[in-house]
């Protein structure tokens, strides 16, 4: 792909000698084949999706004069088991059997805007608290998983609280606790 | 009958506008460029439906993977300010030297006494080895706990602002292990902090 000289050049007919007149034209095609390749590179190195975060507010440890007694009937609790399984259940623990669910779209966010429309209905309008109990063999994707639901679902009192004996009797029965 | 002759083109085109387009494209992308950093862990982070997208500055990471946790603040001078607040807690000394390593490495997870051995070493090594994590008892031996205090003091410092901080775990990773992490930033009144997390599709 070589330029063609369109430029006149050589002995004039006067006899006087001339300076060649140079083409202006450069060829440009290795300048843009470098060009596209160092738009490849930075294309390939940059980061197009950034990360993106979720924020996550736990109430203050040592504050104690702020909690507000929970009234239980308004309460959901969850109780997050093993393979990517979960128990639930509306109330005081032991009154109400717990049920086991997955994470699914159609199953722990259905219930949990049925039971949010429930309480809502029983209570005059004021809205579910939820209580997430991770034990020690959910995976941290569980509880990422949970709080976007609640995110999705539009439930703002909830609380990430530590799990105690009992209920992890209640996840062993149900296969969910090794 | 005379022949009909096709003129000849020159092949030569005229690449001026193209190496214009090529150029501008290549100023945009290597201005809007950050290289990818390499985790020392492979750390698959879970899905959110969640779009705040994480700081780039006065952001602390807390990288968590197979029971071990890396730290990682941005900004170059916090990095330095941070491990000159933590040399003076631990009373160990650093050449300038470690210091103008340290402020380069992102992500890193050694216990303080074995931080200097890591910055002695030649970078391609030090992605090499495999560091044991920040240790974070919940009793006494909490480094990661006073790695947090010291790089919050940094940025109020140096940038007098508040320092963001963000877990970046594992999808696959235990709860307690994760617990351990918010409980020691729970320890120093830290109760806000991002989860970072992929962004969901649309189901």
């Amino acid at each position: 792909m070589a330029e063609l000289d369109t430029s006149g050049g050589g002995k004039q007919k006067g006899g006087k000698v001339r300076t060649k007149k140079k083409a202006t034209r450069v060829d440009l095609t290795a300048m843009v084949d470098l060009a596209f390749l160092l738009i490849t590179f930075f294309i390939l190195t940059t980061t197009l999706n950034k990360p993106k975060s979720m924020e996550l507010i736990m109430p203050d440890k040592d504050d104690k004069n702020t909690q507000e007694p929970v009234p239980e009937t308004r309460t959901m609790t969850l109780l997050l088991g093993s393979n990517d399984k979960l128990e639930w259940f509306v109330g005081e623990p032991g009154k109400t059997t717990p049920q086991v669910e997955g994470y699914g779209p159609n199953d722990l966010r259905k219930t949990l805007v049925e039971q949010n429309e429930k309480i809502k209905a029983s209570h005059g309008g004021q809205p579910m608290i939820v209580i997430v109990k991770p034990s020690a063999q959910s995976t941290y994707k569980n509880v990422v998983t949970v709080m976007d639901e609640l995110n999705i679902v539009n439930i703002d009192q909830r609380a990430i609280v530590d799990i105690t004996p009992v209920e992890i009797a209640l996840l062993k029965r149900d296969n969910l606790f090794k | 009958m005379p022949r009909v002759k096709v003129a000849r083109k020159s092949t030569a085109i005229d690449m001026t506008a193209m190496c214009d387009v090529a150029f501008l494209l290549l100023t945009f992308f290597i201005l809007s460029a950050k290289p990818k950093t390499q985790d020392p862990l492979k750390a698959e982070i879970p899905a959110s439906t969640s779009i705040t997208v994480v700081p780039e500055t006065d952001f602390s990471t807390l990288l968590i993977s197979q029971g071990k946790v890396f730290f990682n603040v941005e900004g170059d001078d916090v990095r330095r300010k941070t491990l000159e607040i933590m040399s003076s807690k631990y009373k160990i000394g650093f050449t300038p030297d470690e210091y103008k390593t340290f402020s380069g490495v992102e992500y890193f997870g050694v216990p303080m006494a074995s931080l200097r051995q890591l910055l002695d070493l030649p970078s391609k090594d030090r992605d090499k080895i495999t560091q044991p994590g920040i240790p974070v008892d919940t009793t006494n031996n909490n480094e990661l706990y006073d790695w947090v205090h010291s790089a919050r003091l940094a940025v109020k410092y140096l940038h007098d602002k508040d320092l963001k901080i963000g877990i970046k775990g594992n999808s696959q990773e235990e709860y307690p292990t994760v617990s351990k992490v918010i409980a020691t930033l729970q320890k120093q009144h830290v109760d806000r902090f991002n989860l970072i997390t992929a962004l969901k599709s649309a189901k």
